[in-house]
This record gives structure tokens, C-alpha cells and sequence, in this order.
């Protein structure tokens, strides 16, 4: 197919350029391309762009990743550049926010957010509150990337979503991307930035394609922290969601159109800071709102929307209470029924919103 | 040469007379003082070494003078913050390092202000050897903005170039000086960090896995272990199974040695210093040293060990005792020359103590600032949701 599209655009270079592997600078204009693979481009542009990154994690070298995001770059890059560690969460974590004290810019992987546990000191003591404790002396570059969340039949100590807890910790930031841009442009945006950066993957959209429009696929495509995306306009219902929901709530907005109900669907995209705006303008003109997310109800992303939903501007323009869509209340269980009963799934969505709009 | 040491000695006598003491300066000029000494300083124990520091050590009038005057300086300090304390000038934790002058002093002696270095809370002293003034470190401690974190850290989190704290978590600065070391043999600098934890500290896991990963990757680090014989209110005989903490770096070689000595700290320190800079990776020191105040300013200190066992310490191995009767029996200084040093310490420390106390505390338009770094301004929320702060990097 990329033969057949370079040929029509060349002619007869077209034939050699194919045959000499130079398939980039006859690309299409958008293309598909997998999360994972968008992750992976991202940290092999700013690895090659400053000398100063550098990746640490278990099995990110030789293995090429647990999940493969990092093949091929231990190639590209060596031992000084990719490094495997040891099983020693703490230990390694700790090891890197001193590298970025001193002055290189470790991307940290984390086989799953949920070992992140163990290194929760130094993401929030050594590294988040540093800059502010030292009056300004001593800033922290530092991204702490993994899978978050579910992941199919992984249980309960494998699928916790952390964007509460990391969310709640001035002095961090708090990435969630859903599609493959997103995913580009936030983890270049994140490398780049000079503060601690928490940014939360998911395994089950590693492997979901996406087209990447043709901007995107530069080496200098940020995408900033902090701003939300409208991924479908509608005027009916704002729903709220970050991460692999986002497919969900997509999914739901199309079963509603065909009842005539037109969602709004935000991917937060970061979680801290939080774009509240994009959120408020969207409830001052749908005046209803559900926020839906895989983490637990207790204190998680929605309550905070919510909360601040009440505090600002929004509130006044609401025909109904705001809800949360939440995973529910309860540690992941193994089981296919009941772990997905355990997450959103497209018919919560619907129902919630049917059930808002009185419907 | 000669009329240099004269124009000095001259120099030397006016400033004395200036400040009003009687001093017999006069009758002796720089050049009655022996330049520099030999001394037998005690052999450290070894782990897994061939060979130690030297046995003897070489101190120059300058050094000496030196030595005695920063760990003087360190040990006034240290009372005066004791003395606010007490006055409720200072306030929430402070951990005090009277007693163990010779470590950071002998430290810093054995290595350069471009090494790098890190400790946990007790860390006043390092912070003046890396490069803090008396007068930022105090400002810090009283919470002012003249402080050397413009007093939004207070006494656990100081810090200046090279000089990565001051540690609240006790045992996180391990992996952390680990991960500077990376940084350091990353950068091809020859730079390597010095990284200094507790005998309580000492079990903390992480560091266990610190050990594990500086060898492998043969990082430049001298792991520093400052033994003063209490974690807190327990004895190390009752918190470690091994209280050799020299030999718990296992794979990584080992010495231990009298932290009491200014020149035995600082022989090893080159020693270690040499080893890591040849790219044999890192190295264990354990000083064995002894704090006389108790763990902070909240613990008396006599609850888990006696006024005697202090006493002692006081009496028998007191640094910078030892440092002053070396110079004194070796006529490397004069009884008058070291009051003289006294003399300006103290008043160097109560400038600073004044300064603490006067200068005013941080504005509070400065309450939000430094979340984040080399950012735009932003939004904070206050504690009501009409409130909302500024925020600049």
C-alpha cells in the first residue's frame, strides 16, 4: 500500500526510494500508528535530541520492555543510555531523581504503577516538594512513566489506577494520555519539561492504532500539559474521562446519537494541573455532567471535578447534580464477569447519561 | 620571603590590637611557628582491602588553622541554634552535630568543592563546608527570608551548589547520592559524590539496594557511614545485627575509623576518594564519631545513655581538643593566636544570630512560589475557593 501511495506521489523515484527503505519522506499524510509505538518515538526523538535523557527501569534494554514500548532503542542507544536495573524499585527510583539533582533528565519506567508504591517516597519527598522546600535552589527534571490501571485479567494488586493519588501532590505533574498523539506529543512535552513528571500509560491501548495527523509526526510536536481535548463536540451531556476510557465514553456517544443524544466527550489528557476551563465552557453550554474514570469513587478524579464544578462557575448553569462514573468500589477481582463488572463499560455510560437526562 | 612574613606578622599584630584584646602577638612573628608536622594518626580497620590509608599524616600551619577554625565555627553555631531553640526562635526539628565536627571537616578536606555530597537531616555542618554562610544557615533555621532556602525549608533542607541537602527521609539520600555518582561518571566530569546516612539509617533497605546497584554499575560513591553509637534513643546493639557497618557493603570494600580525628577522617577520605576517581567504583567508610546533644532538640539525650559516657567523650576525644593540642605541642599555634580565632567566631556566629533574629520572615506573596521550575505563572488554589494564589517559578 505505501509502494503503490509512493509511487503515485513520485513517479519513478518513487520505485527506488521504496526499495532503498526510505519510506519517511514518502509517508501519507496522516498515518496509523499504536500507542506504544507513539511512546516510543517520543523517547527515541529526545534521547537522540539531548544527551542529557536517558531511560532506567527492569527490563527496558535487552528485553526491549515488558511491554515492548522500549524495543529497539537499547540497540540504538547502548548500556550508558538505556539502562536495566535490578529489582529495586526504591532503590532506583532513588538513583534517578539524584541524577536529574545533578543534572541529566531520567525517564523512569515502571513495570506497573502499581510497584510504583514502593518508590512513593521519593516521587512525592525527593523529588516533588524539592524545588519549593530549597526555596528555588534545587529543580527536579524527571519523568516517571508506566502502565496504570486495568489491564485484562492482571487482578487486584496489578490494575490500581494511581491518578488520585499522584493528583493530589503539589509539585508534581500528572499526565494521562489516551490516543497515540496524545501520547507523543505529552511524553515529549513531559521529557522537556524541567519539574517531576508522573505520566500514566495503559496497557490495553499500547496496541490500539491511531492516525497521527501529519503535524504530529515532527520532531518537534508537543502537545502542553494541562490542556484538555474535545474528542467529539455535542451539546446534550459533558462527559469527563482520561485514559482508556476515553474509548469507552466515545463508544457510549455513539450508541446516544442514535437516540438523538449528543455527548461531549473531554479527554483530560493531565491530571494535574487540571484544565477546569475546558471543562466549565463545556457545562455552560451542555449544563450536564458525568465525569467517568476506571479509578476507585473514594476521593479520585471525578470528586475533584466535581468539587470544583461546585466551587466555580459552572454550578449555576447545571440542570442536574453532576455524577461520577467510577470503577467500583472494590479490590480488582481475577475473574472475566466479574472484572468487567468491576469498570465502566459502554451501558454504564449510557445509562448514567439516559438516567441524567431523564430519558 | 622574609619581608613578606613581616609585612603578615605586622598585619597580624594590628588586627589584635584592634579588637582590644591584650595579646603578646608582638613578640613572636609567623615565621617562630613550625610550618608544617607529621603525625601518627590510628589504622583503620579494613574489608575486603589490601591496603588502607596512610598511617601518618602531614598538617600544615594553614590547614590547621583552617580545620580549627571551621569546626570551631561549626561548633558555636551549632550552641547558638541550641540557644534559639530553647527560645522558641527556632522551632520544629533540629538536629544538632556538636561533637562530630572532625567528620565534615575531614571530609571536605579530603575532597573538592567541585565533588558533590550529600546527608541526612543533621546537616548544618556540611552545609557550612559545602559553601553556606553562618548567616544564611541561622536565617534558615529562624524561618527568615534571608535563609539559605529563603526560609521555606528550614533546617532539614539546605542546600547550596553541589551540596544536595539535608534529607527529611531518613536513608532516601542514599539511593539519591547514588544516582548523582550516575550523574558524575554520566558527565565524565571525574567528579564523585560523597553520601553520608546514619548507624541507624544503615538498616533501611534502600540502601541495601543502593550498594547493590553503585557496584554494578561501578558508580563513583563514598558511602559514608557516621557511626555516633545512637539511631535516635536506640543503641546500635539493639537496632543491627552486624554493627560493623563497614563490612555491610559486603561486595564493596570497607574501612573504619576514629571519626574523632580530623587528619585520620581525612586521610581516608583521600584514600576513598582516590579509589573512586580510578574507576574501581564505590567505597564504605564508617567514622565512628559521637554527637553530645541528643537525637533533636526534643530529646535530652540522657534517657538511653549517661552523662557520664558524654562527660568522657567530652574530656577524651573531643576534635577539635585534639586538633588544638596537636598544634599547641608541635608549636604550630599560639594559645593567644587560637583565642584570637575564638574571639571572631564568636562574633561571626552572634552577627549571624542577630541577622537570624531581625531579619524579617519571607513575604507571604512568596507563600506559592517555586512549585515548579522554568514555568509560566500559574493558579494556586487558597484555602477557600475564593482564594487563589500566585504562583511564579
Amino acid at each position: 500500500m505505501a509502494y503503490l501511495r509512493s509511487i503515485l506521489r513520485s513517479g519513478k523515484n518513487g520505485v527506488p526510494a521504496v526499495l532503498r527503505r526510505e519510506f519517511h519522506r514518502t509517508l501519507p499524510a496522516a498515518m496509523q500508528v499504536t500507542v506504544r509505538d507513539a511512546i516510543k518515538e517520543a523517547m527515541d526523538e529526545e534521547l537522540e535530541r539531548d544527551e542529557r535523557v536517558f531511560l532506567l527501569g527492569e527490563e527496558v534494554a535487552l528485553f526491549e520492555g515488558a511491554y515492548k514500548v522500549t524495543r529497539g532503542l537499547w540497540k540504538k542507544y547502548g548500556d550508558k543510555r538505556i539502562i536495566d536495573t535490578p529489582i529495586a524499585e526504591i532503590g532506583f527510583t532513588g538513583i534517578a531523581v539524584g541524577a536529574a539533582m545533578a543534572g541529566l533528565r531520567p525517564v523512569v519506567e515502571y513495570m506497573s504503577f502499581n510497584f510504583s508504591m514502593q518508590s512513593v517516597d521519593h516521587i512525592i519527598n525527593s523529588a516533588a516538594k524539592t524545588y519549593y522546600m530549597s526555596g528555588g535552589l534545587q529543580p527536579v527534571s524527571i519523568v516517571f512513566r508506566g502502565p496504570n490501571g486495568a489491564a485484562p485479567g492482571v487482578a487486584a494488586q496489578h490494575a490500581q489506577c494511581f491518578a488520585a493519588w499522584y493528583g493530589h501532590v503539589p509539585g508534581l505533574k500528572v499526565v494521562s494520555p489516551w490516543s497515540a498523539e496524545d501520547a507523543k506529543g505529552l511524553l515529549k512535552s513531559a521529557i522537556r519539561d524541567d519539574n517531576p513528571v508522573v505520566f500514566l500509560e495503559n496497557e490495553i491501548m499500547y496496541s490500539v492504532p491511531f492516525e497521527m495527523s501529519e503535524e504530529s509526526q515532527s520532531k518537534d510536536f508537543l502537545i502542553p500539559i494541562g490542556k484538555a481535548k474535545i474528542e467529539r463536540k455535542g451539546n446534550h451531556v459533558t462527559l469527563v474521562s482520561h485514559s482508556h476510557v476515553v474509548s469507552r465514553c466515545m463508544d457510549a456517544a455513539a450508541v446516544l446519537a442514535k437516540d438523538g443524544i449528543e455527548c461531549e466527550v473531554i479527554n483530560l489528557r493531565t491530571i494535574r494541573p487540571m484544565d477546569m476551563e475546558a471543562i466549565e465552557t463545556s457545562v455552560m453550554k451542555t449544563k450536564h455532567l458525568i465525569t467517568v474514570e476506571g479509578g476507585w469513587p473514594q476521593f479520585g478524579v471525578g470528586g475533584e471535578i466535581l468539587a470544583r464544578i461546585m466551587e466555580g462557575p459552572g454550578f449555576g448553569y447545571l440542570n442536574a447534580p453532576a455524577v461520577r462514573v467510577t470503577g467500583v468500589d472494590i479490590p480488582m477481582p481475577y475473574a472475566k464477569l466479574l472484572e468487567e463488572n468491576t469498570l465502566p463499560q459502554i451501558k454504564d455510560i449510557v445509562f448514567s447519561v439516559k438516567k441524567m437526562l431523564n430519558v | 620571603m622574609q619581608k613578606m612574613l613581616t609585612i603578615i606578622s605586622n598585619v597580624l599584630r594590628g588586627s589584635a590590637s584592634r579588637n582590644g584584646a591584650r595579646v603578646v602577638v608582638s613578640a613572636r612573628t609567623y615565621a617562630d611557628f613550625t610550618p608544617q608536622a607529621t603525625f601518627d594518626i590510628k589504622k583503620c580497620d579494613l574489608h575486603k582491602l589490601e591496603e588502607g590509608p596512610p598511617l601518618q599524616a602531614v598538617l600544615t600551619r594553614e590547614e590547621g588553622l583552617q580545620y580549627y577554625r571551621t569546626m570551631q565555627t561549626m561548633r558555636r553555631m551549632e550552641l547558638k541554634a541550641d540557644q534559639l531553640y530553647k527560645q522558641k526562635i527556632i522551632r520544629g526539628f533540629c538536629h544538632l552535630y556538636d561533637g562530630q565536627e572532625a567528620c565534615a571537616v575531614g571530609i571536605e578536606a579530603g575532597i573538592n568543592l567541585s565533588d558533590h555530597l550529600i546527608t541526612a537531616y543533621r546537616a548544618h555542618g556540611y552545609t557550612l563546608t559545602r559553601g553556606g554562610t553562618v548567616r544564611e544557615i541561622m536565617a534558615e533555621l529562624t524561618g527568615r527570608r534571608g535563609g539559605i532556602a529563603k526560609g521555606k525549608g528550614g533546617s532539614m533542607h539546605m542546600y547550596t551548589k553541589h551540596f544536595y541537602g539535608g534529607n527529611g527521609i531518613v536513608g532516601a539520600q542514599v539511593p539519591l547520592g547514588a544516582g548523582v555518582a550516575l550523574a558524575c561518571k554520566y558527565l565524565g566530569k571525574n567528579e564523585l559524590c560523597v553520601c553520608l546516612y546514619g548507624d541507624g539509617a544503615a538498616n533501611q533497605g534502600q540502601i541495601f539496594e543502593t550498594y547493590n546497584m553503585a557496584s554494578l554499575w561501578k558508580l563513583p560513591c563514598i558511602f559514608i557511614c557516621e557511626n555516633n553509637k545512637y539511631g535516635m534513643g536506640t543503641s546500635v546493639e539493639r537496632a543491627a545485627a552486624s554493627t560493623d557497618y563497614y563490612k555491610r557493603g559486603d561486595f564493596i570494600p570497607g574501612l573504619r575509623l576514629d571519626g574523632m580525628d580530623v587528619l585520620c577522617v581525612r586521610e581516608a577520605t583521600k584514600f576513598a576518594a582516590e579509589h573512586c576517581r580510578s574507576g574501581k567504583g564505590p567505597i564504605l567508610m564508617e567514622l565512628q564519631t559521637y554527637r553530645y546533644h541528643g537525637h533533636s532538640m526534643s530529646d535530652p539525650g540522657v534517657s538511653y545513655r549517661t552523662r557520664e559516657e558524654i562527660q568522657e567523650v567530652r574530656s577524651k576525644s573531643d576534635p577539635i581538643s585534639m586538633l588544638k593540642d596537636r598544634m599547641l605541642s608541635n608549636n604550630m599555634a599560639s594559645v593567644e593566636e587560637l583565642k584570637e580565632i575564638d574571639v571572631e567566631v564568636r562574633k561571626e556566629i552572634e552577627d549571624a544570630a542577630q541577622f537570624a533574629t531581625t531579619d524579617p520572615e519571607p513575604p507571604l506573596d512568596d507563600l506559592c512560589n517555586h512549585i515548579f521550575y522554568n514555568d509560566h505563572p500559574m493558579e494556586v488554589r487558597g484555602i477557600n475557593p475564593w482564594s487563589k494564589l500566585k504562583s511564579v517559578s
